[in-house]
């Protein structure tokens, strides 16, 4: 029995046709709708729309560096109380139930308020360094 | 947002909190096509219950007729597993099980962004659901091994012929694994591991 076989699509054999000329307005092109759905989808910021968001990440380490505020609200006060230990965004955005996005617009007034601190996450750059995955390498091996 | 002051939130027991010196995640995403076995992984290393963070998307009138005021975006909320392992007392490995429609997992910012790498999950039954996200990875240039979860009644094939048929090149890892067995699930991490350090050490030559 042989496999079914897979067609590779990148790297493309033939480049992708040139971009549309800029600086026309959309609704002027009468063309087909777009052809990749998933341009349709954009992340919703729930509560804050158009301001800066703090650059939180999935594995980003809060921890609560300050005493609830009586002025804290409901989310502010929970999150704050989960995170008297180190914890993830992600946890975070688990044990309270609220989407990622919305953690990190709760996160973002936080450290505005000096509430919480962010440690941040190692891996800024595109790759990681050695040091650092040999250092995975050897905490998995104790698994 | 309807977020209850009554609902008491629990957080992590006890002995799931991260020792005060934690400083830094770093993380892992597990895909592959549905029932794969993504979630049995993220469960058997996870020292943690593994838990489930969501992202809401919203379809956005982009090319679409659009009227103002009639509120008709639809939202999709995407959900992921995840787990974590615990490196060192200031390192965290986070891995992140993805379920559902892949090319949503895409969309959610910050998933692969800042990932280590990924692990692509197959079931040889059913080969050709895992072709599109390879695809995928390949597109954003995020490193990734191949693990075949060895299903009971599932077709077994020679290493290279899987290889061909997934028009992998020879440097991408391929290997089998039980992913309901801890060491099993532990070694495909590795391997993705060591995978990472070559290509490393490929780019700066100590
Ligand atoms: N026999 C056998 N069964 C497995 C193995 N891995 C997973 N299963 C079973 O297969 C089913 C699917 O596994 P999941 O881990 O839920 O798969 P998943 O990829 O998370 O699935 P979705 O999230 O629905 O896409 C479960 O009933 C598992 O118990 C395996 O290695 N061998
Ligand atoms: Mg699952």
């Amino acid at each position: 029995m042989t496999p079914p076989r897979r067609r590779r699509r990148y790297p493309k054999e033939n480049p992708p046709p040139p971009p549309q000329p800029a600086g026309e307005d959309a609704e002027a092109q009468d063309g087909p709708p777009p052809k990749n759905p998933e341009r349709l989808y954009i992340i919703t910021g729930a509560a804050v729309e158009d301001g800066e968001r703090a650059p939180i990440d999935l594995v980003t380490l809060i921890v609560a560096s300050a005493e609830l505020p009586p002025s804290a609200t409901p989310e502010q006060s929970a999150l704050l109380r989960i995170c008297q230990a180190p914890l993830s965004v992600a946890e975070i955005s688990a044990y309270l139930n609220l989407p990622f996005s919305v953690v990190t617009v709760l996160l973002t007034e936080l450290l505005a308020a000096e509430l919480v601190q962010a440690r941040a996450p190692v891996v800024r750059q595109a790759r990681a360094d050695r040091s650092l995955l040999e250092a995975v390498m050897h905490g998995l091996q104790k698994l | 947002m309807d977020f209850k002051n009554s609902d008491p939130v629990t957080g992590p027991r006890t002995e799931d909190h991260l020792p005060h010196t934690a400083e830094a995640g770093v993380k892992i995403v597990i895909v592959g096509g549905f029932g794969v076995g993504k979630t049995t992984m993220v469960g058997s290393v996870s020292e943690i219950r593994p838990l489930t963070t969501e992202e809401t998307m919203t379809q956005a009138g982009i090319g679409v007729d659009d009227n103002y005021g009639s509120d008709s975006k639809t939202a999709t909320t995407v959900a992921m597993d995840f787990g974590r392992i615990s490196i060192t007392d200031q390192l965290v490995l986070y891995l992140f099980g993805t379920p559902g429609q892949e090319r949503f997992w895409f969309l959610w910012n910050g998933l692969f962004e800042g990932a280590l790498g990924a692990v692509v999950l197959l079931d040889t039954r059913r080969l050709e659901v895992s072709f599109d996200v390879i695809g995928r990875l390949e597109e954003r240039g995020v490193p990734f091994v191949v693990a075949v979860n060895t299903f009971p009644d599932a077709p077994r094939y020679p290493v290279e012929e899987l290889r061909s048929a997934l028009d992998l090149p020879r440097e991408i890892p391929i290997v089998e694994c039980d992913v309901r067995r801890r060491a099993s699930s532990r070694d495909v991490l590795m391997t993705l591991l060591r995978f990472l350090h070559s290509l490393a050490r490929a780019k700066a030559p100590a």
